[in-house]
């Protein structure tokens, strides 16, 4: 064996066990919650408790609609953006990236103060407003991830010229935007969904300082008050996060191959 | 001309403080295939994309078919266009891709479905309804393009250079095709190219543009035979530039290296003492006298290429030099450099470039 490829195997043997060694102590902590011998008492009971039922829904169904509003916001914009104002690009490209560099509890201290239930817009005033405000939160937060997702989408297409060929066939807006560019750059949206999904199944910060009955708050909740459930459920939450790029890697199988670069 | 299907009146394309189209002026009656000629940024793409709708002219109308587009968005002009880079949609299949004007349009799927066989068999292509564009050649998928274009019975086809993306064979078979569809369809079509070959072969009229304008308009034989500016002669062709002096502009005397040659009749506007471009195609020059050419000049052979069937020789007389295309012929052997030699000329196929 040549010297280099040692070596890069060694790193790479010592980064799989920094990243495997936590994972499979993680794994075997949470089977011993029955003295004696392994079972899978943590995850029945994380899975049984009515708790983690409902707070799981609830950051599912926020998921959907952070994804919905980031594709409704992220798609039109990028598309826009790469057809008519490219030179608006790295502001844009600066403006999803604020995200990043603001941290989520200096956003949501900024939502409270301008949507408290004595501001002109009381969205903190009712349970379905807090939600939508939550929901608008995510989509903020997911933006860097969502927008990169699509711009690289769109990055592989010829954007201004099959936009030109469906406007000279006849089609509007609408139908450029659902029949031509969305189908291909679904994969990338999709990449940007499960991203988003990642995201909000695990965020604290947002939820509980806006008392959002989240699936975040509830994973911090057990952790601090359990020793064996909290493993499972960072198992689960873990399996949830590779499903998801899993499920990015798959569908990623079935994009439209673009006629100038069949692979 | 009969009533023009497509007028372009008066228009002018500025971007910014950059004038790329100016007063373009071009009538195309029904049916006529008329080709935009010019090198990279002379203004054909952009007056092309001015009749398709993606660009607004700065100053201008066009009308088609008696009715003013000029503000018409694209997708209300009822107008077929090919590009470049085919533009077929990745996601859709060939078949999907053609009915897609169609669907727009509302038409009732059964009809769509029997419109896109005809233009499947038109492109001789009847099995590939079901492949996606990626599965295709190129030569194949701008023959799905064209078929794409015309599905949908537009008024007028627009051609933007879709031959330049496909190699020498595939171009030639695809351009023959293109023009055999558009006579059987009858359809009034405007071409952008910038290879000659291209639209001396296939067009009724060629407009030969350069900085914006329409330098001529013309036939191919007209373009060819007869530019009427410095660039044409130039652009199209190959062609040998000698600067002359008027030495009697009554009689049509110009001397050329101190040697005269009569150009009768073609000294319009040019007095005694004046200087001229003139210019000779190489195939109307001939090594030595031969009957029918009644101008010779004298020089001495500077260059010989023997390209096999052909042997390419350059004479210098004077300050100028003239290339010209001889048959190889086994029995004489070709001119030596240093050789002097007379050319000739019917002084009829001297052009006076203005």
């Amino acid at each position: 064996m040549k010297a280099g490829k040692f070596w890069a195997w060694a790193v790479f043997i010592l980064g799989a066990a920094y990243f495997f060694i936590p994972l499979i102590a993680t794994v075997e902590f949470s089977l011993r919650m029955r003295r004696g011998v392994y079972s899978f008492d943590a995850y029945k009971v994380v899975l049984g408790d009515s708790q983690f039922q409902a707070t799981f829904i609830f950051s599912v169904v926020v998921a959907i609609f952070t994804i919905l509003l980031g594709v409704l916001i992220v798609v039109p914009t990028a598309y826009w953006i790469r057809l008519r104002l490219p030179q608006l690009r790295p502001v844009v490209e600066f403006i999803t990236l604020l995200p990043l560099v603001i941290p989520a509890i200096v956003i949501v201290f900024g939502y409270i103060r301008m949507y408290g239930s004595n501001s002109p817009l009381p969205f903190l005033g009712s349970n379905l407003g807090a939600n939508a405000l939550l929901v608008i939160g995510y989509a903020a937060l997911a933006l860097p991830y969502m927008y990169r997702a699509v711009d690289t989408g769109l990055r592989t297409i010829d954007v201004r010229t099959l936009t030109e060929a469906a406007q000279i066939l006849g089609a509007g807006w609408g139908t450029i935007i659902t029949r031509v560019i969305l189908p291909n750059v679904l994969i990338a949206v999709l990449s940007g969904a499960f991203l988003t999904f990642a995201i909000v199944i695990g965020e604290f910060t947002m939820a509980s300082l806006l008392n959002r009955p989240a699936f975040g708050p509830y994973l911090q909740n057990l952790v601090a008050n359990r020793a064996y459930e909290p493993a499972a459920l960072s198992i689960i939450a873990f399996a949830i996060t590779w499903g998801c790029m899993s499920l990015i890697q798959i569908l990623s199988r079935f994009a439209p191959k673009s006629a100038n670069r069949p692979n | 001309m009969a009533e023009p299907f497509l007028s372009i009146q008066h228009v002018r394309k500025s971007f910014g403080a950059t004038t790329v189209v100016e007063d373009f002026n071009l009538d195309v009656a029904p049916g006529e295939f008329v080709s935009f000629l010019g090198p990279s940024g002379c203004g054909k793409t952009t007056v092309l994309r001015m009749v398709a709708g993606f660009e607004e002219p700065s100053a201008g109308k066009i009308v088609v078919g008696g009715k003013d587009i000029t503000r018409l968005k694209p997708n209300q002009r009822n107008i077929g266009m090919v590009f470049q880079a085919y533009a077929l949609f990745p996601n859709l299949t060939v078949g999907q891709n053609i009915a897609f004007g169609l669907k727009v349009a509302g038409m009732p799927k059964a009809d769509a479905d029997r419109r896109v066989a005809e233009m499947l068999d038109m492109i001789k292509l009847p099995q590939m309804a079901d492949r996606y564009p990626y599965q295709l050649s190129g030569g194949q998928q701008q023959r799905i393009a064209l078929a794409r274009a015309i599905a949908p019975k537009p008024k007028l086809l627009l051609l933007d250079e879709p031959l330049s993306a496909l190699d020498a064979k595939v171009r030639v078979s695809l351009r023959e095709e293109i023009r055999s569809i558009q006579k059987k369809l009858g359809i009034t079509t405007i071409f952008v190219t910038h290879d000659q070959e291209e639209a001396l072969s296939i067009s009724d009229r060629i407009a030969v543009m350069y900085g914006g304008k329409a330098e001529q308009v013309g036939t191919p034989f007209e373009i060819y035979n007869r530019p009427a500016t410095k660039f044409v002669a130039n652009f199209v062709g190959t062609l040998n530039v000698l600067e002359g002096k008027v030495t009697d502009a009554a009689s049509g005397k110009v001397q050329v290296n101190s040697q005269e040659v009569s150009l009768k009749g073609k000294l319009n506007g040019s007095k005694s003492g004046d200087t001229l471009s003139l210019a000779l195609r190489p195939e109307a020059i001939s090594l030595a006298r031969q009957p029918g050419h009644d101008t010779s000049l004298s020089g001495e052979i500077a260059e010989v290429h023997f390209l096999g069937s052909v042997i390419r020789v350059r004479v210098g007389i004077g300050g100028n030099s003239v290339s010209l295309d001889t048959f190889n012929n086994s029995a004489t052997p070709p001119p030596a450099v240093g050789d002097k030699a007379d050319i000739s000329f019917s002084s009829g196929d001297m052009l006076v470039l203005h």
